[in-house]
């Protein structure tokens, strides 16, 4: 009886079905297998074997991990960052977004927000050109004006604890302008009333948006930050990579999960460890995305991915 | 009331100038890493080694360039990989995400949440890059194809909430006038909904085609060989290497090995504005569907 309902329903809803099919297949093959290979954490991979008869290591692959203190280290960066990036991040656009919401001049507005929006469009890669144009030791333009006001220069690709606050930078940086119309977006969907209203109560403008604006974004401030808070264990692998690289002076402040386990894999074949390594950054990003993700639904039901 | 108006007046002025500077500063920084780039890629590359990079270019020199264009077919190789990648990948990916965002939302589809629950679970939890990786090369050996350039950004989940979203809006009548009318599941697609989600497709076809063009790591995983490097790695490995570019380059523009003479500072910006150049000119017209598409990803997300 149900098998004949399901058949029935597979017939009535055949094109449907039909139009799912490719993205099905693509889903099954380049998410759900992938998946499967978790098991490579605990195997002793040799290409010749593949994924499954290559030999069981037991938990050989995370010892090594653990124990070389690599996983404490990339941890602590991966969170760290992911933090620093979530303040500075969501300070800066707020701030940019408030004062672009407030400010007259139309024509100066289109443009610096034009303007802001460039470096999201660019890659990486170019990125890592333009900080090299500012930090390099022989002809960035900051060693160029230490030099020229006498200062010594400052070897910034040889010096790890500048490298927070030039990854903080240069994140923000790229983030800005894309982050700040969001924020924008949410303040013009503010009732004009309220503002109308506190104009008319006598309100100055810092009352104003004191009170009416960023009270008003408040949700949208707290589901941004709980997204971002499920993704504190992945690290933002192009940007980690294109300025730091294999530069392996800077990576006690520099290194985060991912940029560790592309090396474990492409760099050192590793890739026990590497899987490893993997697994655990997805055991946790799976429990810290469902625990938000409650979080969001709690705050706003539209939010909220399931 | 005249008092409060003045005040009114010198707090607005303030929270203005105050704006006006934070904006502008802001927005000049964002602005003058490109000016750099590009007053570098124009310098005469004896006094970069002399004194540095600077804002604004000096003894201005076309060296760099005619070094770049000395040979363009290399950098003309990999703008024609990324710009044919980014074509069919944008095509593939627009079709895919806008088909399957219909069916999830179409509201007579019993089976459709148990279907976007499985698309959806993909976000939560995912075997990482290691067997992602064995998959592609070991299993599928995609090494050194271009399908490996493809696939990999095709269709993610993302895409496809901001799709569907965008598609549940669409009020439901239209698809049912079209049942009765007796019109296919697939027509409803074809000429109902896809000419009614046009500004999504627009935004989410743009954010696929920022995806591929700006796509390195792809190369950087699963291509060797250099003539299928795609635009952004081709920069990547070019700066980073730049004596085995000056070097093919000499060797090849009948400069008879002397490649100790062209520039190496100044060619590596004027790479990067040749790579960068697209983007700056398409994106102010892009900027308006981004603009668009952030809006209706974070009103509806």
């Amino acid at each position: 009886m149900r098998s004949k309902g399901f058949l029935f329903k597979v017939r009535k809803y055949r094109v449907l079905l039909l139009m799912l099919t490719p993205a099905v297949l693509y889903t099954l093959i380049f998410s759900y297998l992938p998946m499967a290979g978790i098991v490579l954490a605990f195997k002793n991979y040799n290409y010749a074997d593949g994924i499954f008869r290559s030999p069981w290591s037991g938990f050989e692959n995370f010892r090594f991990f653990f124990s070389s203190g690599q996983a404490f280290k990339v941890t602590r960066n991966t969170i760290l960052y992911n933090l620093a990036f979530m303040l500075v991040n969501t300070v800066l656009q707020l701030a940019v977004a408030i004062f672009l919401s407030e400010i007259r001049g139309r024509r100066f507005k289109k443009i610096t927000q034009s303007v802001m929006f460039l470096p999201y469009f660019i890659s990486w890669v170019i990125v890592s050109v333009i900080a090299f144009n500012f930090l390099s030791h022989d002809y960035g333009i900051i060693n160029s004006f230490l030099q020229s006001i006498g200062q010594n220069k400052i070897d910034f690709y040889g010096t790890p604890k500048y490298w927070v606050g030039i990854l903080i930078f240069f994140n923000a940086w790229k983030a800005v302008g894309y982050g700040s119309v969001i924020y924008l977006s949410a303040i013009m969907g503010i009732d004009t009333e309220m503002y109308e209203s506190a104009e008319i109560d006598g309100a100055n403008i810092f009352q104003r948006i004191l009170y009416i604006t960023i009270p008003s974004l408040t949700p949208t401030i707290i589901i941004l930050l709980l997204l971002a808070v499920g993704q504190i264990f992945r690290g933002n692998f192009d940007m980690f990579y294109q300025l730091v690289g294999t530069n392996g002076i800077l990576f006690d402040t520099t290194d985060v999960i991912d940029t560790f386990t592309f090396r474990a894999l492409i760099r050192s074949n590793d890739v026990g460890m590497a899987a490893a390594s993997g697994l655990y950054q997805s055991v946790f990003c799976f429990i810290t995305i469902v625990t938000t993700n409650y979080l969001v639904k709690r705050v706003d039901k539209d939010y909220s991915l399931f | 009331m005249a008092m409060k108006k003045k005040k009114r007046r010198t707090d607005i002025l303030i929270f203005n100038i105050t704006g006006y500077i934070v904006t502008g500063l802001v927005a000049l920084l964002c602005l003058v890493p490109f000016v750099m780039i590009l007053s570098a890629s124009f310098s005469e590359e004896k006094l970069i080694l002399k004194e540095g990079f600077s804002l604004l270019p000096r003894n201005f020199s076309l060296e760099a360039y005619r070094t770049v264009f000395e040979k363009p077919e290399i950098i003309g190789r990999a703008y024609l990989v990324t710009t044919v990648i980014t074509i069919i990948g944008t095509i593939l990916g627009l079709t895919l995400t806008s088909m399957t965002g219909y069916v999830l939302q179409r509201k007579d589809f019993e089976w459709r949440n148990r279907f976007s629950f499985f698309f959806y679970f993909t976000t939560l939890f995912s075997g990482g890059i290691v067997p992602y990786y064995i998959l592609m090369v070991r299993y599928l050996r995609l090494k050194d194809s271009y399908l490996a350039l493809i696939l990999p950004l095709l269709f993610n989940v993302f895409n496809l909430i901001v799709m569907k979203n965008y598609m549940n809006g669409i009020p439901v009548a239209f698809t049912e006038a079209a049942i009765i009318d007796g019109c296919g599941d697939f027509s409803i697609y074809y000429r109902i909904i896809l000419p009614l989600s046009k500004p999504v497709l627009a935004t989410i076809g743009l954010f696929i085609t920022l995806a591929y063009w700006n796509d390195w790591y792809n190369s950087m995983l699963y291509i060797n060989d250099d003539s299928k490097y795609t635009l952004q790695y081709f920069l990547y490995m070019r700066i980073n290497n730049i004596e085995a570019y000056k070097k093919i380059i000499a060797q090849s523009g009948g400069m008879a090995g002397s490649f100790i003479e062209l520039p190496t500072q100044t060619l590596r910006m004027a790479l990067t504005v040749v790579v960068t150049g697209p983007i700056i000119f398409a994106y102010p017209f892009a900027q308006k569907y981004f603009v668009k598409g952030i809006t209706i990803g974070a009103i509806k997300g």
